[in-house]
C-alpha cells in the first residue's frame, strides 16, 4: 500500500499553521458501584435514586474507595503501555456548584494512579505514538438539569460520585483526524479490558480538547484554549477546526490568543470563552485527609497484568501472522472486540481470507444498513462460516451467495439448509454440464460458426446461455473449460 | 438513692447490675438534676421520652452483662443521632436531624446505653471556651461566671454537674482534654483512628477524634472500650483487636519511665501551673516510675502549624453546608451565588467565618507551599519528636492547660490569647497520639487544674494505668456545690 502524506495545515496569508492538540479524555469507569459510596452507576434510573448520604454529602459522612474502580484504572493503564504509580493520592478539588454536594471534587493531583504510556495510531501515513501523560481517578460531580423550569435549575445526584478516568494526552495529535483515530483507539482499548463502555451518547467518554497553532517549522507551542466538555468524536473535529482557524486569524491580525477555557456551541458551529485565565478557578487542592493515600502492592499489579486480555495491537499482529491477513483487514477486524471474536470464530471454520472479505463487505453492510451491530448480528459466526465455506469448495458460486445470504438474514435459516431446499447448489459434474453444453451449442449453430470464423466475443454469450439454462447454478469454471473444448472440436 | 447521680460510671453500674437501682430510677434522677440545671444551658436537646422508654425497656430484660447496662448517657451535638436532631452548635444545621446514627454512639447503644439528651458545644467544635454556640454559652458548674472549656464545654458542664453519669466528646486540638481540666474531670483523646470519625459533624478530619469523659480512670476505660474499634465505613479507622481496658487497668507503675519535655514551661506560665506539674512528676516518682528529661524541641511551631492544618481542613469540609440539600437555607438572594453567599453568611457565626477565611487563604494558589504545605512538614517534625521521646520514655507528662477555668467573654475579643490556650493540647492531635487529662489540683481561686499523660500510638492502656495510679494517690476531690439548683 503507498502511504500517503500527512497534509492538515491552516494556511493563512502569511504562511502555513500546523495545528496542536491535546485531549483530556474523561471516562466513566465500569463499576457497579460508585468511586466513594456503594450507591448503584446504573445509566436512565429516575433523577436521585441512585443517591447514598455520601454522593449527597450529608454531614459526617466518609469516603471509602471502591477497589473495583482502582483495578479498574490499573487495567486501563496497562492498556495504554503505563507506569503505573504504587502511590497516589486522592486530592480534593474545591469550589461551589449545586450539583457538586461536598463543595469538593476529590480527584487526583499531583500524584496520580498512572503515569506516562502511549497508544499507537494507524494513519493512512503511516503509523503515530500519541503519549500518555497521565491517568487520574476522580469522582463525576451531578447534572444541573436549567431547561424542566423557566425559574429553576434542578439537580439530579445520580451521577454524582461515580468514576471516571481522566485520560490525559501528551499535545502529540496534529489533525481532527487524529483526534478521531485517538479516541476510537482509545475505546477499543477501555472495550477490550472492559474498564469503560465507551458509549458517547450516555456521556461515558468525554473530552477536554486542547488546541494551539503554530507556524510550521516553529519549535515552540502556541498559546492553547482549553474546549471543555465536547460529548462526539465529530463535535471535537468541528471544535478543532474552527478554534484553529479563530486562532490563525488572530495571529495574523497581530492579535494575542487569551489562554483561556472555551465552550463549543454544537448549534452555531463555533466556540466561545467561558472564562479567561484570570477568572479561572482557584481549586486550592489539598489530599484528602478523609482517605489515606493509595499504596498498591506489585503482586496486585502483576496479577492484574497476567490476567489482561488480549489486546488490539497484538491481536492485530498475530491476525497478519496467523490468518494472513493483511494490515487494513486486520486493523478492521480488530477494531471491535466482539468483530474480532466473530471473526476468530468464523475463520476457525472456514477459510480465513475469504472468511474476512465476506465479513467486511456483505456482512458489515448488512448490520450497517441495519443499523446492527456485531453482537446482535442476525447470522450467527457458524452459520456465516458454513456459507464461506460453502463458497470456497465450490458448491456455490459467490452470485448464488449473495442470494443464500439475503435468505439468511430474513429467515434466520442456516445456509445449508437454504441451499438444498431452493436447489441452489452448485453444478459441478462435467458430463450434465457437457450436456447441457451441447444442447445450447446444437440451438445456436449460426453464433458457433461466427464463433470459429474469429468472432470470439461471443464466448460470453454462450456462458450467459448456460447460466441461464442452469438456473445460474451452473461452476463457472467448469463450464469455461468445456465450453473452449467443445468451440475447438 | 438520692445522690446516685453524684456516683461514678462504674458504681452506678454495679448498683445496675445488683439491681439496688433499676434503669428507670437512674434515669428519672438525671432527668430530675437536667430539669433543675438549665442555667448552665449544657443541654441543646433532651431526649427524655425516648431515655424512659428505652430505661423500662431495660429494666423489663433479664440480660445486664453489658459494658454499659441501662445507663442513659447525654452526648455531645457532634455525633448525628439517628431521628434526633444534630446542630453541631450552628445556627447552619439548627434544624437538621440525620436518619443515620454515629458508629461511635452506635456502638455505645450496642453495650447497652441508651441516649439522654445532646450536649452544647462550641460551632463546629471551633472554641476553646463554648462560646462560640449559636445555642448559647455554657457555664462551668464550677462557677457561675466562668467558661466549662471547649469546644466540648456542654460535656464537661453536664458531667461535673452530675447531669449524665459519663459522656463523649470529641478533640480536634484540646476539645476534650482542656474542658476536662476546666471542670476537674478526666478525658481521653484516643489515637487518631482508634475511634470511628463516621456520623460525626467534620471539623479537621486528619485531627478529629472522638473519646470519653468521665469521673474517674476507670470509667473513662469503660467508656473507651465500649466506643472504640475498628470500622470500615472510616477508610482512616485502625484495624486491630478490641482491647479490654478497664478488666486491664492495673495501678502497678513501678519502673516506667516518664518522659519531662522541657519545652513545656512556656514564658509567663503561672507558677501555680508549675507547681502543679512538680506534685504530679512527685506522685508518679513516689508509684516508683522514673523521670526523664526529654527534648520535643518543635512544641513551639505546634500552634501555629495547627492553626494552618486545621482550618484548611474545616474551609473544605464546611463547604456542603451549603443551604442546597438540608439545614439552614436563607430566603434572600436572586441566584444561586446569593442564596450560597447568604445562607453561610446568616447560617455561620464568627469564629467558624474566621477559620474558614484562613483556610481558603492558606491553600489558596501562591500561598499553599509557604503556608499548608510547609505546615504539613512542621507537623513531621513534631512526629518526629514524639516518636525519638519514645524510644526512651513510655509516657509523657504535662501541665493540660495553662491556666484555670476563665471567666465567660474574657478572651472573646481576642482569638490568638484564647487559641493559646491550647498550646499543651494541641501537639498530641498533630501527632495522632492517645492524651489523657487527669484532675491534679485547685489554683489558689479553688479552680480545677488538669495534668496531661501523652501516650505512644496506640498505647491507651499505658496512660490509663499510669492514671489510674496517679488518682489513687493525687487525693483530688471536686468540690462543686450546686448554686445553679
Amino acid at each position: 500500500m503507498s502511504k500517503e502524506k500527512f497534509d492538515y495545515f491552516v494556511n493563512g496569508e502569511k504562511g502555513k499553521y500546523e495545528v496542536v492538540i491535546g485531549l483530556e479524555v474523561h471516562a466513566q469507569v465500569l463499576s457497579n458501584s460508585k468511586l466513594f459510596s456503594g450507591s448503584s452507576t446504573k445509566f436512565g434510573a429516575d433523577p436521585n435514586k441512585q443517591v447514598s448520604l455520601i454522593d449527597s454529602a450529608f454531614p459526617g459522612m466518609l469516603p471509602v474507595i471502591n477497589e473495583e474502580c482502582v483495578k479498574q484504572a490499573v487495567r486501563t493503564g496497562l492498556g495504554l503501555n503505563a507506569k503505573i504509580n504504587n502511590y497516589s493520592v486522592f486530592d480534593r478539588k474545591n469550589y461551589f456548584y449545586a450539583d457538586l454536594p461536598q463543595g469538593y471534587q476529590i480527584s487526583q493531583y499531583k500524584n496520580p494512579i498512572v503515569g506516562e504510556g502511549k497508544v499507537l495510531l494507524d494513519m493512512p501515513y503511516g503509523s503515530k505514538e500519541i503519549g500518555i501523560e497521565r491517568l487520574h481517578l476522580e469522582q463525576d460531580a451531578g447534572k444541573s438539569i436549567h431547561d424542566m423550569d423557566p425559574a429553576s435549575t434542578y439537580v439530579d445526584l445520580n451521577r454524582s460520585g461515580i468514576a471516571l478516568m481522566e485520560i490525559v494526552s501528551k499535545p502529540d495529535l496534529r489533525s481532527p483526524d487524529e483526534v478521531n483515530a485517538y479516541i476510537k483507539k482509545l475505546r477499543t482499548i477501555m472495550r477490550y479490558l472492559g474498564t469503560c463502555d465507551g458509549n458517547m451518547q450516555e456521556g461515558s467518554l468525554r473530552a477536554d480538547v486542547n488546541v494551539s497553532v503554530r507556524k510550521v517549522g516553529d519549535k515552540n507551542f502556541g498559546t492553547r484554549c482549553e474546549i471543555k466538555n465536547v460529548n462526539s468524536i465529530k463535535f471535537m473535529q468541528m471544535a478543532i477546526e474552527y478554534e484553529a482557524n479563530r486562532q490563525v486569524e488572530l495571529i495574523e491580525d497581530g492579535k494575542e490568543i487569551d489562554q483561556e477555557t472555551r465552550l463549543f456551541d454544537t448549534k452555531k458551529n463555533e466556540t466561545r470563552s467561558m472564562r479567561s485565565k484570570e477568572d479561572a478557578h482557584d481549586y486550592r487542592y489539598f489530599p484528602d485527609p478523609d482517605l489515606l493515600p493509595l499504596k498498591l502492592e506489585q503482586k496486585l499489579i502483576d496479577d492484574l497484568k497476567k490476567s489482561l486480555p488480549e489486546l488490539p495491537d497484538n491481536k492485530k499482529d498475530r491476525f497478519i501472522q496467523e490468518y494472513g491477513l493483511n494490515s487494513y483487514e486486520a486493523n478492521v477486524l480488530v477494531s471491535e472486540k466482539e468483530i474480532s471474536d466473530y471473526y476468530e470464530e468464523v475463520a476457525k471454520l472456514s477459510d480465513k481470507k475469504l472468511a474476512a472479505t465476506w465479513m467486511m463487505g456483505d456482512l458489515f453492510a448488512m448490520l450497517n444498513d441495519k443499523g446492527l451491530n456485531i453482537y446482535n448480528s442476525p447470522i450467527s459466526a457458524k452459520d456465516f462460516a458454513e456459507l464461506v465455506q460453502s463458497i470456497k469448495s465450490g458448491e456455490i458460486s459467490g452470485r448464488i451467495a449473495k442470494e443464500v445470504f439475503e435468505i439468511m438474514v430474513e429467515s434466520g435459516d442456516n445456509p445449508k439448509k437454504i441451499i438444498e431446499s431452493k436447489g441452489m447448489k452448485q453444478q459441478s459434474d462435467p458430463k450434465e454440464l457437457e450436456k447441457m453444453i451441447n444442447e445450447i451449442l446444437s440451438k445456436n449453430k449460426d453464433k458457433v460458426d461466427q464463433y470459429k470464423a474469429g468472432k470470439e466475443k461471443l464466448f460470453g454469450f454462450f456462458v450467459g446461455q448456460v447460466m441461464k439454462l442452469s438456473g445460474g447454478k451452473a461452476n463457472p469454471q467448469l463450464t469455461n473449460e468445456i465450453l473452449k473444448k467443445l468451440l475447438k472440436g | 438513692m438520692s445522690n446516685i447521680t453524684s456516683q461514678s460510671l462504674s458504681e452506678i453500674l454495679e448498683s445496675i447490675k445488683s439491681k439496688q437501682i433499676s434503669s428507670l430510677e437512674l434515669t428519672q434522677a438525671y432527668i430530675k438534676n437536667i430539669e433543675n440545671a438549665k442555667k448552665l444551658n449544657s443541654f441543646v436537646t433532651t431526649t427524655f421520652d425516648q431515655a424512659l422508654e428505652n430505661a423500662k425497656k431495660f429494666d423489663n430484660k433479664t440480660n445486664n452483662e453489658q459494658l454499659l447496662s441501662g445507663i442513659p448517657l447525654a452526648v455531645k451535638d457532634l455525633f448525628c443521632t439517628e431521628n434526633v436532631k444534630t446542630t453541631a452548635g450552628s445556627n447552619i444545621l439548627n434544624n437538621f436531624i440525620p436518619s443515620y446514627e454515629s458508629t461511635v454512639t452506635k456502638n455505645l447503644w450496642n453495650n447497652g446505653a441508651f441516649l439522654l439528651g445532646k450536649l452544647n458545644c462550641d460551632e463546629f467544635a471551633m472554641g476553646s471556651s463554648n462560646e462560640t454556640s449559636f445555642f448559647g454559652n455554657v457555664i462551668n458548674p464550677v462557677g457561675d461566671h466562668l467558661v466549662p472549656g471547649g469546644s466540648s464545654g456542654g460535656s464537661s458542664s453536664a458531667l461535673a454537674a452530675d447531669l449524665t453519669p459519663a459522656t463523649i466528646g470529641t478533640d480536634t486540638g484540646g476539645s476534650i482534654r482542656q474542658p476536662a481540666s476546666f471542670t476537674g474531670t478526666v478525658g481521653l483523646k484516643p489515637t487518631y483512628g482508634l475511634c470511628s470519625r463516621w456520623g460525626i459533624v467534620a471539623f479537621a478530619s486528619s485531627l478529629d477524634q472522638a473519646g470519653p469523659m468521665t469521673k474517674t480512670v476507670n470509667d473513662c476505660s469503660i467508656m473507651l472500650e465500649a466506643m472504640s474499634g475498628f470500622d470500615e465505613k472510616d477508610s482512616t479507622s485502625i484495624n486491630k483487636k478490641k482491647e479490654t481496658y478497664s478488666k486491664n487497668l492495673n495501678d502497678n507503675i513501678k519502673g516506667l519511665k516518664i518522659g519531662i519535655p522541657k519545652e513545656y514551661r512556656v514564658d509567663n506560665m503561672p507558677k501555680e501551673i508549675d507547681d502543679l506539674w512538680e506534685k504530679g512528676k512527685k506522685i508518679l516518682k513516689d508509684l516508683g516510675a522514673h523521670l526523664i528529661d526529654i527534648s520535643l524541641p518543635h512544641t513551639k511551631y505546634a500552634l501555629p502549624t495547627y492553626y494552618i492544618v486545621a482550618p484548611a481542613e474545616a474551609s473544605s469540609n464546611l463547604a456542603r453546608y451549603d443551604g442546597v440539600r438540608y439545614g439552614y437555607r436563607s430566603q434572600k438572594g436572586k441566584d444561586l451565588i446569593e442564596m450560597y453567599e447568604n445562607t453561610r453568611s446568616e447560617g455561620f457565626g464568627d469564629e467558624v467565618k474566621r477559620r474558614i477565611l484562613i483556610g481558603t487563604y492558606v491553600l489558596s494558589s501562591g500561598y499553599y507551599d509557604a503556608y499548608y504545605l510547609k505546615a504539613q512538614k512542621v507537623r513531621q517534625l513534631i512526629k518526629k519528636d514524639f516518636d525519638d521521646s519514645f524510644m526512651k520514655v513510655d509516657a509523657i507528662l504535662t501541665p493540660s492547660t495553662p491556666n484555670s477555668a476563665f471567666k465567660i467573654g474574657e478572651k472573646t475579643n481576642d482569638p490568638v490569647s484564647m487559641y493559646l490556650n491550647d498550646i499543651f493540647t494541641v501537639p498530641v492531635n498533630l501527632a495522632g497520639l492517645p492524651a489523657l487529662s487527669l484532675p491534679a489540683g485547685l489554683d489558689k481561686k479553688g479552680l480545677p487544674l488538669g495534668l496531661q499523660l501523652i501516650g505512644k500510638a496506640l498505647d491507651e492502656q499505658k496512660i490509663l494505668n499510669i492514671g489510674y495510679a496517679f488518682e489513687k494517690n493525687c487525693g483530688y476531690k471536686n468540690k462543686i456545690k450546686k448554686w445553679w439548683s
